[in-house]
């Protein structure tokens, strides 16, 4: 049976076949399971621009792009079978939107010479392209989060003695930010706990009443899917002030709000980019794409924060595709040029301009040294009553200096663990 | 008129006692190895080992090891993810530690270690049958997951929790890291599953396997007639142990290359694999590897004709797949209690007397 089914298997991969014509954005998104919450208007954002540009412009440099969505339900090993059945078509670059399958994919893609965008996930110190050739996470990474959240909080009074309680989801990705709060917390003098919260998250209780207890005086989220809602219901219930509980990026979108309802008023969200839909690329979205009845999902995404953020990463993409085009002097290209592409990417205040996303991001340029952008962090916050995210906050820089170190000393270790030679290509 | 007894003379007590005593049943086993071993690595492409061949191998040797536990020797264990974590992060410490030492030694001694872990959890069963055991089992689940992500020794202090697999070769050909190629990693798979097999058809066979077996059928029974509950109950720990740490090592180093334990060995893992057993028929070998076969490879075939073939959004897809899983499941388990094995023992009856049944 296996082998019959294995032979389908093949003839169907052989039927689909590449199309060399197009330019392959693969998607492994998740719209099912405990994290679809976040992983639908993440893909509707990313297959939006891109159609956005097919619709318009007529593709990338005048080839069009073609998004091939995978279901990974956030499990590994739907990650590296969506891997496998994807790479085969000519994918570009992968934006897998899961830490752990970020962990799973960096040497894989390396081997097999295709970038990787974790943008603002993955593993942090993939900032050090030197080390990690394939990998790249601007503008933004989870260290600069937890340093912009300890800035933010500076910028309010003085945190010397506070204590800060860090809720995270119990995995690769919640515990990125530990060291770094560490760290901080030895400079500046605030008391850290660690109150771990296990996959999925639906259960609570227990946390929110360690919180109660011990009456931290901010309360820092590192959540994700469903995790986020049940924390700010729980916060609710036990009268948090909501203005001292800040969220990673991860943990502040419309979903994670609204069932809490007007408790959840005033609770507070990092980011790396624009809310909102008063962008001019909205308009262009709404001919060209909703009009026309070719918008991803349901629809009904448009202008929340994390399809937002989808569009922000499909965007990132075209442009670095477009980069790559110029440099290699050729419309089709490789994913071996899309990383150069990625690697020389430049992103100017202009040129968001003229995409229609004025001021949604930082302008920053991209190099071999430094694959994790400018880590810029502003401060949003939730208005129950109008139903909207605000930005609180100008976007401002981290700490570098405690950053950087923990970049260069976890690259490293990484770099002995797998023999690899550090230095630019 | 192929498949039977008659003219196929045996001499000697090895040929009569012989795992496949039908002509015909020895020389497709042959047959089907040889494909295996010679033809399959020539033709193998990435997807076609990542997605369904190694999955199949791995899972294979976790339901063999969960079959002798529950399947022969009776005792029901939930707690197989978690065994399986054992293996994955005994190899990975063995791997960091030792790079120098050929990882087949490390797979090896990581069952082993599983198996030493495995037989401590096991001792509760002397006293607990049934669900009680069933829960205590669950407790080395949540107990060892937890352990693997709190205590930071386990995972060599790495910021992020997760395991990553170095480069590992054999025979100076790489079958862990990224490195690999798809033929390589299969051979290395398929080399365990099968010493695996041929060790547990074996062992079940023997003394042993009667042992663990009479134990099932009825203990107060087996321990009057002479049989140790204590050495049979732990014994089947151990071994069931080793076989799921290999295949908890191979899934970790070879499949994955990097692993968060919650995720990838949490609760669900021990479902799929009691899952597998129990579709592919409790106490057979054969029902270990049909039943992987079928959790593995169904879900992957329901995605290429829905997403591939037939165009549909993959979250449709993705649920129906649960739908249809699970509907089979049932169905399956309606008209044959007894799983996959039984069906094939079935047809093994007809054959006999094909093509004149009268």
């Amino acid at each position: 049976m296996t082998l019959k089914l294995a032979t389908a298997a093949m003839a169907a991969l052989m039927a689909a076949g590449p199309v060399m014509a197009d330019l392959v954005f693969p998607s492994l998104s998740y719209r099912t399971g405990p994290y679809a919450s976040g992983g639908i208007p993440f893909a509707d954002g990313y297959a939006d621009y891109f159609t956005l540009l097919n619709e318009r412009d007529g593709g990338i440099g005048g080839v069009p792009a073609r998004v091939v969505e995978c279901e990974t339900a956030y499990n590994t090993e739907r990650g590296v079978e969506c891997y496998e059945s994807t790479k085969g078509e000519g994918a570009l670059v992968y934006q897998p939107l899961s830490t752990g399958i970020t962990y799973q994919l960096i040497p894989k893609a390396t081997a097999d010479d295709i970038p990787i965008h974790s943008m603002g996930y993955g593993r942090t110190s993939a900032a050090n392209g030197q080390v990690f050739s394939h990998v790249f996470n601007y503008p933004a990474n989870y260290w600069n989060g937890a340093s912009g959240a300890i800035n933010y909080l500076m910028g309010q009074g003085d945190i010397a003695g506070k204590k800060i309680a860090l809720v995270y989801h119990n995995s690769a990705y919640g515990k990125e930010p530990i060291r770094t709060l560490e760290e901080l917390s030895e400079k500046h003098g605030y008391e850290l706990s660690l109150i771990p919260v296990d996959h999925p998250g639906q259960e609570q209780k227990s946390q929110w009443l360690q919180i109660r207890r011990d009456r931290p005086d901010f309360v820092i989220m590192y959540g994700w899917g469903v995790m986020n809602q049940v924390a700010v219901q729980e916060a609710a219930n036990i009268r948090f002030p909501m203005e001292n509980f800040i969220g990673i990026w991860w943990s502040g979108s419309e979903n994670d709000v609204l069932p809490a309802g007007d408790a959840a008023n005033g609770y507070k969200a990092l980011t790396f980019h624009g809310v909102g839909s008063e962008f001019p690329i909205f308009e262009d979205i709404q001919t060209h794409v909703v009009d026309k009845g070719l918008a991803a999902g349901a629809g009904d995404q448009i202008g929340t924060v994390l399809y937002n953020r989808g569009l922000y990463a499909a965007m990132l993409a075209a442009e670095a595709a477009k980069n790559a085009q110029d440099i290699h002097g050729t419309d089709e290209i490789t994913p071996a040029m899309m990383r150069d592409g990625m690697e020389q990417l430049e992103i100017t205040e202009a040129r968001m301009t003229e995409l229609g996303l004025p001021g949604f991001g930082p302008s920053f340029s991209v190099s071999c040294d430094n694959h994790g952008g400018p880590g810029l962090i502003g401060m949003t916050q939730w208005d129950a009553s109008a139903k909207e995210w605000t930005l609180i906050s100008e976007f401002a820089n981290t700490d570098v200096e405690v950053i950087q170190p923990l970049i260069e000393a976890d690259s490293a270790a990484y770099a002995d663990e797998n023999n690899i030679e550090v230095g630019c290509k | 008129m192929f498949y039977r007894e008659a003219g196929d003379f045996k001499t000697s007590y090895v040929d009569d006692s012989q795992t496949f005593p039908i002509k015909f049943d020895r020389y497709r086993y042959y047959f089907v190895l040889a494909v295996a071993v010679l033809v399959l690595p020539f033709v193998m492409t990435d997807y076609a080992v990542n997605s369904i061949f190694l999955p199949f191998l791995i899972y294979a040797i976790a339901a063999i090891g969960l079959n002798i536990l529950t399947g022969y020797c009776g005792q029901v264990s939930l707690g197989t993810g978690g065994f399986m974590a054992v293996g994955a992060y005994a190899c990975y410490k063995l791997m960091t530690a030792f790079p120098d030492v050929n990882i087949f030694i490390h797979v090896l001694l990581a069952g082993g270690i599983t198996a030493m872990v495995g037989t401590a959890f096991g001792l509760p069963s002397l006293r607990i049958k049934g669900f009680y055991l069933a829960v205590a089992t669950l407790a080395a689940q949540f107990f060892l997951v937890w352990l693997f992500n709190k205590v930071s020794w386990f995972y060599n202090y790495s910021a992020s929790g997760q395991i990553n697999a170095p480069e590992r070769m054999v025979f100076g050909v790489p079958v862990t890291g990224a490195n690999t190629e798809a033929w390589a990693t299969y051979l290395f798979c398929l080399a365990f599953t099968v010493l695996c097999a041929i060790i547990a058809r074996n062992l079940t066979r023997g003394s042993v396997g009667r042992e663990w077996m009479a134990i099932r059928d009825m203990d107060i029974a087996a321990e009057i007639i002479g049989v140790n509950p204590l050495k049979a109950k732990l014994t089947a720990f151990a071994v069931s142990s080793f076989f799921v740490g290999i295949s908890g090592a191979l899934f970790f180093a070879v499949y994955l290359g990097a692993v968060e334990v919650g995720e990838v060995f949490g609760i669900q893992k021990s479902f799929i694999v009691l899952f597998m057993i129990i579709i592919g028929g409790l106490g057979s070998i054969f029902g270990s590897f049909a039943g992987a076969a079928f959790l593995v490879v169904l879900p992957v075939a329901l995605k290429i004709v829905g997403v591939d073939m037939l165009g549909w959004p993959t979250d449709i897809v993705a649920h129906f797949q649960l739908v249809i899983v699970g509907a089979l499941i049932i169905i399956f388990l309606i008209a044959e209690p007894h799983g996959l094995a039984q069906l094939w023992r079935v047809t093994k009856e007809k054959l006999r007397l094909w093509p004149f049944p009268h």
